[in-house]
């Protein structure tokens, strides 16, 4: 390549029109397109990160495809035109291959730490579980999340929606504090509405994914894991547990909707009404629950010949909240 | 040995230890033996509703694991058996019996005390209408019956644990305390549907998920459901 320096210029400009085109063919084409879609604030972002890196990486990929395709084209032996290979000063070391080399890989990987960083700041932890006090809140979440644990806890559009998601073998229920404290089988959120998941477990290591919403949080027994999003679309959407936790798992998923907001406060009225003698009988919301670990509850096995994993625990014990 | 032979033994050596390790997986990942289907799809005429009865024992018997809590079914033929996968009608409406002879207990989430998908939201307690059963009065819930991806629960009322002549051994009858626990639902278009119990009854197992509950063919098992 010394000897001829236009071999670099036309690798670097073949790879340049080529990621150009591709990228363009990218963005374009496929990047509306790449899930988990546009359904939450948390999902475009991570549709945009998606195509960030999409558009950074095919230069790359172009790139080595470009010099080995270059190679073999030029450089094969079985060109009779081609140079044979030679040893010496030459083939040891090319100053400006390796000093580009290494500028355009540390520019991009810097970039890319700082990018991710910055994503992660500004969508309120990007809907990953931020664990019981979030670093990154959005605004209104800490006043609706104290509301929560009184009794007078309400919701309107416009605030935020406090969902309590409780996972256990082989099921999600969901609580909501802001209407009465009822627990349903069915997860039902408002559009246009930021909604602050707060995720606990009453038994093994759960994973709470909401994947059209681009929300994950483990569930955790006796933790409280907080993730915040906000509805852009109506819709379906899948909820899926992603941590493998016994014979059921594969079985663990429901299906969730996001409905306009009278549509929502029509539903959760409707249900806080007809739950309300059950919902009497639940522990009071608290952000987790101590279940005892043998059986069903404090004194399951009524003749107290099986010792409890924990001789402390109660069930529905409050925690403190975060 | 020649190449050819050391090349040859280390294949059949690899391929042997991927065998075992596989197998070790396998079982693993398989917590019990599944057992038969016992098939309703002929037991009535196409389209007509289909009686589904089932008992819960709090023990087995006999088996790998006697002390084991468990469902049984009710065959076409009107003979208990030890089967929890039942094939049904697809869009047919089931008229299920559950004869509970177990004790109850609190639930760990009373979630579970509302019924939930049945034909009305109700279910009947030994003839009486029942939505919503507070397990913390009474004899509490024995188990529930649940089919998770069809948002159907029902929670079966226990038995007193004082009771005298509770049955030990099953096929548990009639004349051992019990519950007759029934409701009505409607299946879904063909496919398997996972239905388990949610009253963590493994008794002596982490959180009692374990044992019974984490094996096939003792509290949970499959709807099959065909279309016809």
């Amino acid at each position: 390549m010394n000897k001829d320096p236009n071999h670099l210029r036309r690798i670097f400009v073949i790879t340049a029109v080529l990621s150009v085109a591709a990228d363009l063919l990218y963005w374009f084409l496929a990047g509306p397109h790449i899930p988990p879609g546009r359904m939450t604030s948390t999902a475009s972002s991570n549709q945009w990160d998606f195509n960030i890196l999409m558009v950074i990486a095919l230069p790359v990929l172009i790139g080595v495809w470009v010099f080995l395709g270059y190679t073999i084209a030029n450089w094969s032996s079985k060109r009779a035109s081609a140079p044979e290979p030679k040893g010496g000063a030459a083939a040891r070391s090319n100053m400006k291959a390796q000093t580009l080399w290494i500028v355009i890989t540390s520019v991009v990987v810097l970039f890319l730490a700082g990018f991710g960083t910055f994503e992660l700041i500004i969508g309120d932890g990007s809907g990953g579980g931020e664990g019981p006090n979030p670093v990154w809140e959005p605004a209104g979440a800490a006043q609706a999340e104290t509301a929560a644990l009184t009794s007078s806890a309400s919701w309107a559009p416009g605030k935020v929606l406090v969902v309590q998601v409780i996972a256990q073998q082989w099921k999600f229920t969901y609580r909501y504090p802001q209407f009465g404290g009822f627990e349903s089988a069915q997860l039902i959120l408002p559009n246009d509405t930021t909604v602050a998941f707060n995720v606990t477990s009453l038994d093994v290591i759960h994973s709470f994914w909401a994947y059209q919403l681009e929300v994950k949080a483990d569930a955790n027994p006796q933790e409280n894991n907080v993730a915040f999003t906000t509805t852009k679309q109506l819709g379906q959407f899948t909820v899926r547990c992603s941590e493998l936790c016994g014979l059921w798992h594969g079985a663990m998923y429901d299906f969730g909707k996001v409905e306009t907001r009278s549509n929502f406060t029509n539903w959760a009225t409707t249900t806080e009404s007809a739950n309300s003698a059950n919902t009497a009988d639940l522990p009071a919301f608290a952000w987790t629950y101590v279940p005892d670990a043998n059986g069903a509850a404090g004194g399951y096995y009524p003749d107290g010949t099986v010792t409890p994993y924990s001789t402390v625990e109660t069930y529905g014990a409050k925690q403190a909240a975060s | 040995m020649s190449i050819a032979g050391r090349l040859t033994t280390v294949v059949v050596a690899f391929l042997v230890a991927v065998g075992l390790v596989l197998a070790a997986v396998a079982a693993f990942l398989t917590p019990g033996t599944p057992g038969g289907v016992v098939n309703f799809t002929k037991a009535q005429a196409a389209g007509q509703p289909v009686n589904l009865t089932v008992q819960t024992v709090g023990s087995i018997g006999t088996g790998l694991h006697p002390t084991w809590v468990s469902y049984l079914v009710k065959n076409p033929q009107g003979k208990w058996v030890h089967e929890t996968t039942w094939e049904l009608p697809a869009h047919t409406l089931v008229h299920m019996t559950v004869y509970q002879y177990d004790s109850g207990s609190p639930l760990r989430n009373q979630e579970w005390g509302q019924v939930q998908g049945t034909i009305g939201g109700t279910a009947t307690l030994n003839g009486s209408t029942y939505s919503q059963y507070d397990s913390y009065t009474g004899n509490g819930v024995g188990h529930t019956f649940a089919i998770p991806t069809l948002d159907l629960s029902v929670p079966l009322i226990g038995v007193s644990p004082t009771a005298t002549n509770v049955c030990g051994v099953a096929p548990c009858h009639f004349n051992s305390p019990h519950n007759i626990i029934t409701f009505s639902f409607k299946t879904p278009g063909a496919g398997n549907y996972p239905w388990q119990c949610f009253v963590p009854c493994g008794l002596g197992y982490l959180y009692g998920n374990g044992g019974p509950m984490s094996t096939q063919n003792y509290m949970g098992g499959f709807l099959d459901v065909v279309a016809q």
